[in-house]
């Protein structure tokens, strides 16, 4: 069962054409990374799937997005779809509120106001993000006092809190130690058994522990998408290849 | 080729320490002298200024000066009224102001398209630069006649036309500075804010402006200084009777409208007091740039 389905997608930044007639299919509840080389697209890719690059002024996109069977560029609600589809930022970048409010706020934005909803909302979030017996006695505390790989789990928390179905994280621990990358490997690897998550990600050990599809772009185009253990084993494409085996890139 | 290279080529040792690099010493000097150009002359202003104004302190009390509600030189210098009205017209000019200024910073920074931004901004600009002699004009032709029709009223030179006119002056200072801090911030809070689902205003009024809280204040304490200080236009539309008002229709008498109004022909005592009604300007503003390094560290930590 497909939860996102990309179909012959191409996004123009003014005349840079960024990604090139990219098809590809994002399974439900499996772990999807993109990996290629800075510049590849792959950040773009994931970035249209809440449509993130709506944001950006001059970009063009056709083709289409498909979102349970809703092309999410034709007839969705984007507050909604975002709100279907989280994403987990690069840097850990906890608003300047307490952590509380951190994890509340989503919900807070749809006008939730009963303290007890918001409470238990929290408190789940926080437990299914692996953080809640270290931050459980300080939630009025700021949430930018928290470690780096704490606050990486207050902004997947956050993103959580929502209750979405596919989770996107653009280099979610490239800001972090090993130690705090490892507990957020250890951490998808059980969200992954409640949420679709797309990730991208520059450590092809990343990919190769925490992945089950992988997709490999190459100058804006999807080289290769497969079985994880294929791509990295097997690769049909010479550039994957090269790739994979640390010759470029 | 450069100095160590040739040296190096010519398999020469490394050259021993200069004792005194003098370049670098001048340059050293000549930073730390422009730094202390604004020290010292801070410095000097307040030595002066108390210097002169203690004899009125001293002949008159400091309680009768500063809470004597009637002036009268060469008798009574009570300058209480003129406290009062100082922190009146500043306050209303804040409070009318400061939110017009963080909307349009907002504004400018987030919501208006391009075309529109590079007309708003100059414009806001423009206004930082026009003299306030100009906006005492201003006042008089525009506002002034407004208040006498709107509130059918004698004499509309009053607070309330300090009010609007200081406002207006504060505008420019305060929306540059809230543009500035709203357009530092990094695009990922307001990126993160809508990637939760949340509109855009929402973003905007619950995590933009809290995260440029810092830039945001400082933008308020300048224009409040300025309100403060400004003297002009205030002469020129507020009716300066240094009487205590009793409502923002009546004309009152700031601070600086009291020095300025006054300075050209007192002597002695009198002198002396104007120049203490100085040293309660000082302090004033003493007093803003203390409440806001205070508001700032707290929100830092």
């Amino acid at each position: 069962m497909n939860k996102l389905e990309v179909n012959n997608l191409n996004l123009f930044y003014g005349d840079n054409h960024a990604l090139k007639n990219i098809s590809m299919a994002i399974p439900s509840r499996q772990v999807t990374a993109l990996i290629g080389p800075s510049g590849c697209g792959k950040s773009t890719l994931l970035r249209t799937l809440n449509r993130m690059n709506d944001l950006v002024a001059g970009v063009k996109i056709d083709g289409d997005v498909m979102f349970e069977g809703n092309n999410i560029y034709k007839d969705v609600d984007v507050k909604q779809l975002r709100m279907r589809v989280g994403m987990v930022f690069q840097k850990p970048n906890p608003f300047p509120m307490s952590i509380f409010e951190n994890v509340a706020f989503g919900l807070k934005a749809q006008g939730v106001r009963d303290k007890r909803v918001l409470n238990e909302a929290v408190e789940e979030s926080l437990r299914s993000a692996a953080l809640w017996d270290e931050v459980k006695d300080r939630l009025d505390s700021p949430g930018q006092g928290l470690s780096g790989g704490q606050q990486q789990r207050l902004c997947i928390a956050r993103a959580i809190a929502m209750k979405p179905e596919v989770i996107l994280m653009d280099e979610p621990t490239s800001a972090l130690d090993p130690i705090a990358t490892h507990k957020i490997e250890e951490l998808m690897d059980e969200l992954r058994k409640k949420f679709t998550i797309v990730i991208v990600t520059h450590s092809m050990n990343q990919a190769k522990r925490i992945s089950d599809k992988t997709a490999f772009f190459w100058m804006g185009e999807l080289v290769e998408h497969g079985e994880t253990s294929q791509i990295f084993n097997h690769p049909l494409d010479k550039r994957t290849q090269g790739y994979v085996s640390g010759e470029f890139g | 080729m450069s100095t160590a290279s040739k040296a190096r080529a010519q398999g020469l040792q490394l050259a021993p320490a200069k004792k005194h690099d003098w370049k670098e010493l001048f340059f050293h000097l000549l930073f730390l002298a422009s730094a202390m150009i604004g020290v010292v002359s801070v410095a000097t202003i307040g030595w002066f200024v108390f210097q002169e104004g203690l004899p009125a302190f001293k002949e008159a009390g400091v309680l009768n000066l500063v809470f004597g509600r009637e002036w009268l030189p060469p008798a009574l210098y009570g300058i209480f009224p003129m406290i009062v009205s100082t922190l009146i017209s500043t306050t209303g000019a804040v409070i009318i102001g400061v939110p017009i200024a963080i909307l349009t910073a907002v504004f400018l920074a987030e919501l208006a398209p391009k075309w529109l931004a590079d007309i708003v901004r100059p414009a806001v600009e423009l206004l930082a630069g026009i003299p306030s002699v100009v906006y005492g004009f201003f006042g008089l032709v525009i506002i002034v006649p407004a208040i006498e029709v709107i509130f059918n009223i004698p004499a509309g030179n009053t607070i309330l036309a300090g009010i609007i006119v200081l406002a207006i002056m504060i505008l420019p200072t305060v929306i540059t500075i809230s543009e500035t801090s709203l357009r530092a911030l990094p695009p990922v809070y307001k990126e993160s804010a809508l990637a939760l689902g949340a509109s855009h205003i929402y973003s905007i009024f619950k995590v933009l402006i809290p995260a440029a809280r810092s830039g945001i204040f400082t933008g308020v304490a300048l224009g409040v200084a300025r309100a403060i200080g400004e003297t002009m236009a205030i002469i020129m539309v507020m009716g300066n009777a240094p009487a205590m008002p009793g409502s923002i229709l009546e004309p009152a008498r700031t601070l600086t409208a009291n020095i300025a109004m006054e300075m050209s022909y007192a002597t002695g005592i009198h002198s002396s007091a104007l120049y203490s009604t100085g040293i309660v300007l000082l302090v004033f503003i003493v007093l803003l740039n203390a409440s806001l390094l205070y508001l700032n560290r707290k929100r830092s930590d």
